[in-house]
């Protein structure tokens, strides 16, 4: 690279490959990114949407950065978590469920066989029921984990679901290169 | 077990609610646990709601809400009753009655669980069973006890040897080898005047012994100092810090120079009231304390015109804490004394000013008050005399782990760890633990270090490992003791607690990744910076103590990826596989991903 290029006013823009992804969330946080209104126009110009379901692009291709709302209960959520790892260079958690596990945690002092059984077999109004096993549907984990249980997760953004504003500033600090910190008052769970 | 008669008990303790831990031993005695129409009753009782006395059941460790064992069995888990073989002792009980950690037997016989260390450092393995200790376990005695519980022997008829507690002195020195007579030091102190005796001892130098090293006669200047219609004097016998055994022996042989250094306390500040907080692990010592304080009284030395001087009325009663190392803290410690969860309080304000019952309070450890007692009768250049600068007099230590003579060891302050270890006959050491698992981890290098508070402080506490120790072993045993002690009233230490320990198992079983190690560094600085108490700011010292000194004992154990799954992620699996009846490749998850 010539001197000339390596001027900080010249560093060319492009526009940040961004991928996101629903696990074992409610969409909330995905909500909460669409209210952030009428700034959804200057984000655009900033990133371009790869896999996500705003896009309903199914396979993550090479990203710059990764946003995963909800936890892991299910086989497919490790095999969705371990393809943005391997694609993004920046894995984001988003919401209280990616952080913590959340609200469908709540099933984890619950064995999973009887949560099956119960819901399949015994439950009030099933009758000749069966537990489904086709090979296509995933299997549930024994309990909901946290995304930083299976991989690398570079940022946390902390809420239920973070409020649009945190989720602004959060991008807006990471596409310009500065360090995101989610200052207080940022931070809400409704 | 018998039946309880909740009426006349509570009549006893003057339907006090203050004295509802005391209450709930008593229970707890008769009924082997609390059930829940005895909270009910007991809250309606003391005027209290049911959720205050639910609170307290579920504080204290030794309480349980739910029917536990007529025998209850715990065992004591320091790290120096692993290495004496208490995990494969336990097991033995445990497969001899089919059970499993924690596991109430079906016909409600015995209950065999684990408990933080018992203060039997230098005679373990230990376990307690009901309200009686035993240490010295072999699998011979392990066998005599399951048939002696099998037999449904009361407690009472077991072999009395059995109990049996020694005592190891190794090293005597100004305290060990004094010799008191009752009333001694308080006349000498009555002689100089309330004032002058508080002058003196902060002439002396000393330092509290109990971890903080404040200075004693400050404090006592500062209770004495603060108005208010009564005073009292604590004495902290929580001795709560695993490794640490020296309040039990002072408290076993020489409770008359600590009961004399709080009467003295109590004729410097002007106090009423004394009160011993002693830890449930030592109830061998509970009938000798209360004849001793009966003694006292009958010697008018407790009472109306103690020693004989008109106006000074001052009585002692004993408390029995329920097996929760926070309470060792003093505003915890206050708060258990007042009946209720040992949650510790915000300081300032200190006891000195706002202590039990939010009168002005002087809070002293065992050993303190024994030191405060010969200052009184010898005078302060007597400690000045002994020790370093900073540091006046001589320190009890615990000596236990990997040497010849565990026992109570007594230095001046100044003692080079080193010359402890040989005087113990420690060979091959490569690491001590000074002052327990809250205080120093020191490596061979730095044998030269000094016991004394302008070097290495210590709570008394001395634990010796030699070479073939696992250290990263020791230090999982540390973060589990503080997981299960930090009390969860703040975030830091209630979560920051568990997840060092977990990622301590994580690396000490071979499945921690280099994450692990750098998120514990980072889990103990937040700890440090922003509990709110002593425990969750001392929790994460060992680990980051151990990163620093024994850093490849822990790289040895890593895998090389640099997060792995903190879980198996196929096992995870399993029990749906099993639901469904599934075994097709979509069913399973390896370890690696993609
Ligand atoms: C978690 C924790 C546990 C403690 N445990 C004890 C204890 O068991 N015995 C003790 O004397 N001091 C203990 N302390 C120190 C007391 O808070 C207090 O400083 C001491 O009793 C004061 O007495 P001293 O000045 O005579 O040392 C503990 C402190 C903390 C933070
Ligand atoms: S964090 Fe809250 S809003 Fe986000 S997915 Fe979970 S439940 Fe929904
Ligand atoms: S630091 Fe730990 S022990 Fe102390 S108050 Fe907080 S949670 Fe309780
Ligand atoms: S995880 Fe949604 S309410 Fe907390």
């Amino acid at each position: 690279m010539s001197e000339r290029a390596r001027e900080p006013a010249t560093v060319p823009r492009r526009k940040l490959r961004v991928a996101t992804a629903s696990l074992a969330g409610c969409f909330g946080c995905h909500m909460s990114l669409l209210d952030i209104d009428e700034r959804l126009v200057d984000l655009l110009e900033l990133i371009e949407l790869d896999a996500s379901p705003l896009t309903d692009k199914k396979r993550c291709g090479p990203c710059d950065l990764g946003l995963i709302e909800g936890g892991l209960c299910n086989a497919e959520n490790v095999h969705t978590l371990r393809a943005m790892r391997a694609n993004c260079k920046i894995l984001v958690a988003v919401g209280a469920c990616a952080l913590n596990g959340g609200l469908p945690a709540q099933r984890n002092h619950i064995d999973v066989r009887d949560c099956l059984q119960t819901a399949y077999l015994s439950g009030p109004g099933v009758e000749r029921g069966f537990i489904p096993n086709d090979p296509e549907l995933p299997l549930p984990l024994a309990q909901v984990h946290p995304l930083h249980d299976v991989v690398k997760i570079d940022y946390f953004l902390a809420g239920c679901p973070p409020s649009a504003e945190a989720i602004w500033q959060f991008l807006t600090d990471l596409i310009a290169g500065r360090t995101p910190v989610t200052t207080h008052g940022l931070i809400r769970y409704d | 077990m018998t039946t309880l008669d909740l009426a006349a008990m509570l009549q006893r303790h003057g339907g006090d609610a203050t004295r509802l831990v005391q209450i709930l031993h008593e229970v707890t005695a008769a009924l082997g646990y609390v059930p829940p129409a005895t909270i009910t009753e007991l809250a309606a009782r003391l005027g209290v709601s049911r959720a205050h006395v639910e609170g307290v059941v579920g504080f204290y460790s030794f309480f349980s809400a739910e029917p536990q064992g007529r025998f209850r069995v715990r065992f004591s888990d320091n790290i120096t009753d692993q290495m004496a073989g208490s995990h494969a002792l336990c097991q033995r009980m445990l497969d001899a009655f089919r059970l499993e950690l924690g596991e109430v037997s079906r016909d409600g016989l015995v209950s065999i669980a684990r408990t933080s260390c018992t203060g039997l450092c230098d005679q373990g393995p230990a376990l307690l069973v009901n309200d009686r200790a035993i240490a010295r376990l072999t699998p011979q005695r392990i066998g005599a006890i399951c048939s002696l519980i099998r037999g449904e022997v009361p407690l009472a008829q077991w072999p009395e040897n059995l109990f049996a507690i020694h005592s190891h002195v190794e090293r005597r020195d100004r305290i060990l080898a004094a010799v008191m007579q009752p009333g001694e030091g308080l006349a000498a102190a009555v002689a100089r005047g309330a004032a002058a005796t508080i002058a003196e001892l902060e002439r002396s130098g000393l330092r509290g012994r109990g971890g903080a090293g404040y200075p004693t006669g400050a404090k006592w200047a500062a209770c004495a100092a603060t108005p208010g219609p009564e005073r009292y004097v604590v004495c902290n016998a929580d001795e709560g810090e695993p490794g640490t055994f020296k309040d039990r022996e002072l408290l076993a042989h020489h409770a008359e120079l600590v009961i004399e250094g709080m009467t003295v306390a109590a004729f410097a500040v002007g106090a009423q009231r004394g009160l011993i907080y002693l830890r449930a692990e030592y109830p061998f010592l509970v009938a000798p304390l209360l004849e001793l304080l009966e003694r006292r009284r009958a010697a008018g030395l407790l009472g109306r015109a103690v020693g004989g001087v008109a106006g000074f009325a001052f009585d002692i009663e004993l408390h029995v804490g329920a097996g929760a190392y926070v309470c060792g803290e003093e505003s915890a410690l206050i708060e258990s004394l007042e009946g209720k969860r040992g949650i510790p309080r915000n300081r300032p304000p200190y006891p000195v000013t706002h202590g039990y019952r939010q009168r002005p309070t002087v809070v002293n450890n065992v050993e303190t008050l024994a030191a405060a007692a010969l200052v009184a009768r010898d005078g302060a250049d007597a400690v000045r005399g002994q020790g370093t600068p900073k540091s006046a007099g001589t320190k009890l230590l615990s000596v236990a782990g990997d040497v010849a003579r565990p026992g109570i060891y007594e230095y001046p302050f100044g003692v080079t760890v080193r010359q402890v270890l040989d005087d113990a006959g420690a060979v091959g050491s490569q690491a001590v633990q000074v002052g327990g698992p809250s205080g120093t981890l020191l490596a061979a290098r730095e044998f030269g270090r000094r016991i004394a508070f302008e070097d290495v402080p210590s709570a008394g506490a001395f634990m010796v490992f030699d070479q073939g120790r696992d250290m990263v072993a020791v230090v999982e045993n540390f973060a589990r003791f503080f997981a299960h002690e930090s009390c969860g009233f703040c975030t830091p230490c209630r979560v920051g607690t568990t997840l060092a320990a977990q990622m301590m198992t994580r690396i000490a079983t071979g499945v921690g990744s280099r994450r692990d190690v750098k998120d514990l560094a980072r889990v103990a600085g937040v700890m440090k910076a922003a509990s709110h108490c002593g425990l969750g700011a001392t929790a994460g010292a060992p680990v980051v103590a151990a990163l620093e000194k024994f850093r490849p004992a822990f790289d040895q154990r890593l895998r090389s990826l640099d997060v792995v799954p903190t879980f198996d992620l196929d096992l995870a699996l399993a029990p749906a596989r099993e639901a469904t009846a599934r075994d097709d490749l979509a069913a399973h998850l390896d370890e690696e991903g993609p």
